[in-house]
């Protein structure tokens, strides 16, 4: 009787389970995950999802495939005569493949994480001296923002339009935003989801993070770090919109606030609040 | 009845006392809600009047920490509760009575006001945008609907001023009345953005922490 070849049947089976579904994941799942596409930072994440999860179709199908084989080939239809196989004394060739072709998905990952997050991390908070810093679109500056956190809100100042505060947000359109978060109390941390941003508040630190947006979009802000009673209230929203509609709410900020902004202490990037009568 | 039966009795009695009590423990935990107050119905709509003080009464189990709480017109009835039951889409006057002393804000932009109908509101019936960020005594902010109002404290060296609630018109206060618009139903946190907390780190413990002194909830129906 011929004996059967296991292994170039069940690769058969795994390559033609295994590419269709993987080119699904990648090419229609992957895309459309979050955080989405509204900025370039967002957009780098779902390119970085996209190639984790085909890499981990590839295997989770191989383990699935061999699995379902397994129990289809293996299986004794005859339980009278069931015996035990012979023993398992290691096979050099598998072994060496086994290492050679798991060192190599591991190797890629971390020098594919590593560089990317070289080169594509600034969305992340990087402290005051960040080293992913992206380049602004042609003939545009970076817009910075101060995110100021404190108990139970986020507040942002536009140093280049006065130094205004505002309790809420708003960006234009193809632009590289600078956010410098930073607490006036507590450890909080700014968590502008769809901007793919995320940044610990933390009080007397500067720390700096990046989103390169693209077109209009509406992004929710959370306090992602426990920061007392009303934490799960620490909450708000925020818009990117054309840079005209950005220059009249600036200027409407400017003028709602701008009595207020004359009692806050000069823009700087860091505050230590003078201690209070009370506390 | 054998010595059997009579452990077996008292183990019953006990098993079942012990899931009473449980039950009776999970049934209150589960009820119970913290005190609310309602605004008063006046020609002009209803008005919530509330009054803002240095100490909780000497009966509360914290009676050294600031507090809100609910009073009437006059300031002769003081009840504990920082819920407040207000109608939906509707103009709702506020009246405060301040009685606590200055401590100032950490975060100057709060001595702006916001969200009321008109953009201002009334210091001792002066008409005012906001105050001085460092005679800032309390908050009463809503950041959800984007109200934000701040509340004078009474001067270091006012005479007669209130040690603990309940506090009468006699003592030394500022009163702040404004109006705004309630949203829809549901329920609306509000806090207060001063740290205000003495005695604990960076003033924002204790009663800043604990719903029913310096935060509580607008439930809107």
């Amino acid at each position: 009787m011929k004996e059967v070849n296991h292994f170039r049947r069940f690769l058969l089976w795994y390559l033609a389970t295994t590419i269709p579904l993987t080119l699904i994941v990648v090419l229609v799942l992957a895309p459309g995950m979050p955080p989405g596409n509204g900025t370039v930072q967002a957009s780098a994440v779902v390119a970085d999802n996209t190639v984790f999860l085909g890499v981990a179709s590839v295997i989770f199908m191989a383990v699935l495939v061999y699995f379902v084989y397994s129990l289809i080939a293996f299986r004794e239809r005859n339980p009278s005569v069931v015996t035990e196989g012979p023993a398992i004394r290691g096979h050099p060739q598998i072994q060496l493949w086994w290492i050679v072709v798991t060192m190599g998905i591991v190797l890629f990952l971390t020098a594919y994480g590593t560089i990317r997050l070289l080169e594509g991390g600034s969305g992340g908070g990087q402290g005051p001296n960040p080293i992913a810093v992206p380049s602004p679109p042609a003939g545009t500056k970076p817009l910075q923002v101060q995110v100021i956190a404190q108990q139970w809100q986020f507040t942002y100042r536009y140093p280049a339009y006065g130094g205004v505060e505002t309790p809420s947000i708003e960006i234009p359109t193809n632009t590289l935003v600078e956010f410098h978060v930073t607490s006036l109390d507590v450890i909080h941390s700014f968590w502008a989801y769809q901007l793919n941003v995320k940044a610990d508040a933390n009080p007397g630190v500067d720390n700096i993070a990046y989103a390169q947006t693209k077109g209009p979009l509406f992004f929710n802000v959370r306090c992602s770090e426990l920061c007392g009673l009303w934490h799960g209230y620490m909450f708000n929203s925020g818009r990117v919109v054309p840079r005209a509609q950005f220059a009249s709410w600036i200027a409407l900020q400017q003028r709602q606030f701008g009595a207020a902004r004359r009692s806050l202490p000069p823009y700087t990037r860091q505050y230590f609040p003078t201690p209070l009568r009370r506390g | 009845m054998s010595g059997f039966a009579r452990r077996l009795l008292g183990t019953t009695i006990v098993t079942a006392a012990l899931a009473a009590a449980i039950a009776v423990y999970i049934a209150v935990f589960l009820t119970a809600s913290p005190p609310s107050a309602g605004a008063v119905q006046t020609a002009s709509g209803p008005h919530l009047y509330l009054g803002s003080v240095a100490s909780a009464e000497l009966s509360d189990q914290h009676p050294t920490w600031v507090s809100f709480y609910a009073v009437n017109a006059t300031s002769t009835r003081w009840t504990h509760a920082t819920t407040y039951v207000l109608p939906a889409h509707t103009l709702v006057h506020v009246t405060i009575y301040q009685f606590d002393s200055q401590t100032g804000l950490r975060n100057p932009l709060y001595g702006h006001a916001t969200g009321m109908i008109p953009g201002t509101y009334t210091v001792d019936g002066k008409r005012v945008q906001g105050i001085d960020p460092t005679t800032a005594a309390h908050i009463f902010a809503v950041p959800q609907i984007g109200l934000t109002v701040p509340l004078e404290g009474i001067s270091a060296n006012a005479k007669n001023p209130c040690s603990n609630a309940p506090c009468s018109l006699s003592t030394a206060h500022h009163t702040m009345s404004f109006a705004f618009r309630t949203p829809g139903k549901g329920l609306y946190r509000w806090q207060c953005f001063v740290p205000c907390a003495a005695g604990f780190i960076q003033g924002n413990g204790g009663p800043m922490q604990t719903i029913g002194y310096m935060g509580g909830f607008l439930k809107i129906v």
